[in-house]
């Protein structure tokens, strides 16, 4: 025994050592760039600060300012909530729609597959500008055809009606990744469960409403509460495409407030920069950054909360 | 004897097709072609929907300056120059530079870091470690703007390094969240007994990493280097945040929107320019096809 425990203990200690060199890149990136700024944010949220002066406290004085006098914090969260529910319902079905699709085109899978996923692949400014373009209200391809067909032509980026809209046209057009999912979840439905449904006479909606879904939901909810989270976080596109529709694109001097049309494209990261970037009052920055830290936490939370669950955070 | 009524149930053969003359197997053949052309031209819309984008995209960047101010959809005359034109603006060549080194020494440095963590988390046992997990998660999907204002007095005020890119590629130095989760879950699909064998032939865990695991971890690491390559590429809140006071280390996905904002009308060069942006992400995905597509349901399906 005496002599076994230091040799144990030893042994214990060593692959604690080893351990804590694999992790160690990670442990100091965790603590420099993650926890250090993440509590300094919580900090500079009291503090009036411009990057100049030293910093003033300022007890709840920012958080006052953002929920009741900053004009973009409420537009921003009513765009994020419209985003939420009409933006993600829509990549969803669709992603579903076109994953059902792809598994059921026999001839040419390969080349269809590669089109469909290959919009996903469009960087994000590329594929903004892209989309400004074609939905040009005056000259773009779109509304030359819907005007050739006698169709309404809708002012799309430069209407405050239609900017999430044709935002949503340029997500759904992403959906390459959903597809991906999809796909792989689809083809894993045990062929009996379809078997055993088409000789109890289902029809095509009852063999995807009682065999597909219930085999798929998990993949649903994760392609839902993803899509959530990416929403709250949308940033490149609703600025970019705001930026290049109003014409109004920061070389020196001139500056662009988010939003164009009329804050129809303002979303929460944006005010992070307008306030923090363009305003220089740090702390109200730090305020917001708060409130879209506790939404993306909440939504990763519910992610990781199923045992072994939807990101495999479980054995 | 026996020979004959086996041949006559054997299924595919002259019987079946004197049952296919008969009425029931015709409707169920001329249904069975309506679904294949029904499932088909539903695929063919959508691929217009995939692709009339980029269609309209390139047939505009070669129309003349004149003719992308009009409705036209197809150019009368066939301007390659405009390629020209867009690699001869100031600027554009210092953008593919600097896109380039962020997007490969930031690969480079992600993978070198990430993958000892990543193995760490996938294979050893140890306190703390469901705990590191969780938190990987969430430093993967916390958005950058939240810790933005006291990252960038880090760097611009503590270390003066803004007005560069170097702000974007040192953290990636220390373990790249993304990059951790995805390798773990690539990792946790090695069987156990390679890395028993190899600890029985006397190697260490660091041995048995380089020696064993990174020669099998091959198309999880190709597509952990796809998606740091691609992030890169794409990054636009990163380099407006450390490089727009500095045009000359800008990169192409920021530097593309000012382009649209010094030619203002030139619809032609700026989707020339845009196709130029494009192109490579797409190139690099026709090389790269399976491991992309493995990396995308390894994010997405449970490990």
């Amino acid at each position: 025994m005496s002599t076994h425990a230091p040799t144990l203990r030893s042994k214990r200690r060593r692959s604690a050592l080893r351990t804590a060199a694999f992790m160690s890149p990670w442990l100091i990136g965790f603590t420099v760039f993650f926890a250090y700024p993440l509590i300094s944010t919580v900090y500079f949220s009291f503090m009036k600060y411009d990057g100049f002066n030293p910093p003033v406290w300022k007890g709840l004085g920012n958080w006052s300012y953002v929920f009741t006098d900053y004009p973009m914090f409420w537009p921003s969260l009513r765009n994020t909530l419209w985003l939420v529910v009409i933006m993600v319902a829509c990549r969803v079905v669709f992603g579903l729609g076109v994953g059902m699709l792809i598994t059921k085109i026999k001839t040419g899978t390969g080349i269809f597959r590669t089109l469909f996923y290959l919009p996903y692949l469009a960087p994000p400014v590329a594929a903004t500008l892209a989309f400004v373009f074609l939905l040009n209200p005056g000259t773009g391809p779109v509304n030359t055809i819907l005007g050739d067909l006698g169709l309404p032509t809708p002012g799309w980026f430069n209407d405050p009606a239609w900017s999430k809209p044709a935002l949503t046209l340029l997500a759904v057009w992403g959906i390459g990744d959903l597809m991906v999912i999809f796909m792989a979840a689809l083809l894993d439905v045990p062929k009996e469960q379809y078997e055993a449904a088409e000789l109890d006479g289902a029809s095509a909606w009852q063999r995807f409403r009682f065999v597909t879904l219930p085999n798929i939901s998990p993949i649903v909810m994760f392609a839902v509460v993803t899509g959530v989270i990416s929403a709250m976080q949308y940033y490149a596109q609703p600025l970019v495409a705001g930026k290049v529709a109003s014409g109004i694109i920061g070389g020196s001097g001139q500056q662009f407030e988010p939003g164009y049309p009329d804050k129809s494209t303002l979303t929460l990261p944006q005010l992070v920069y307008n306030l923090g970037f363009q305003h220089f009052d740090y702390g109200s920055a730090c305020v917001v950054a708060l409130v879209l830290f506790v939404l993306a936490m909440a939504f990763t939370a519910l992610l990781m909360r199923r045992r072994g669950g939807l990101i495999g955070a479980g054995d | 004897m026996a020979s004959v009524p086996v041949l006559d149930e054997r299924p595919g053969t002259a019987p079946e097709s004197a049952r296919d003359r008969t009425p029931a197997a015709r409707t169920a053949r001329r249904r069975a072609l309506l679904h294949w052309i029904g499932i088909h031209s539903l695929g063919i819309a959508a691929a217009l929907f995939f692709v009339l984008p980029f269609v309209f995209l390139f047939l505009t960047s070669v129309m003349s300056d004149q003719q992308a101010l009009t409705r036209d959809l197809t150019p009368n005359t066939w301007e390659w120059g405009n390629y020209a034109r867009v690699f001869d603006t100031p600027g554009f060549l210092t953008w593919w530079k600097n896109t380039l080194l962020y997007a490969g020494l930031g690969t480079v440095l992600s993978l070198v870091s990430s993958l000892p963590v990543a193995y760490a988390l996938a294979k050893f046992r140890f306190r703390g470690r469901q705990l590191s997990l969780m938190l990987v998660i969430s430093m993967m999907m916390l958005p950058p703007q939240v810790i933005i204002i006291p990252m960038y007095l880090f760097w611009a005020k503590q270390l003066d390094l803004s007005g560069s890119l170097w702000p974007l590629i040192i953290p990636l130095a220390f373990g790249d969240a993304f990059s951790i989760f995805l390798l773990r879950q690539f990792l946790l699909t090695i069987p156990n007994e390679y890395l028993d064998a190899a600890k029985v032939d006397g190697c260490g865990e660091f041995r048995t990493l380089i020696k064993v695991v990174l020669p099998m971890a091959r198309p999880g690491i190709a597509a952990v280097a796809l998606f740091q390559f691609f992030y890169a590429w794409n990054d636009y809140f990163g380099p407006q945040i450390y490089a727009s006071e500095n045009p000359a280390a800008w990169t192409l996905s920021y530097g593309l929107e000012s382009f649209k904002g010094a030619h203002h009308t030139d619809w032609n060069l700026t989707m020339a320019a845009t196709v130029l942006v494009m192109a490579p992400v797409i190139l690099v995905f026709f090389f790269a096809q399976k491991a992309f597509v493995e990396g995308v349901t390894l994010t997405g399906v449970k490990g």
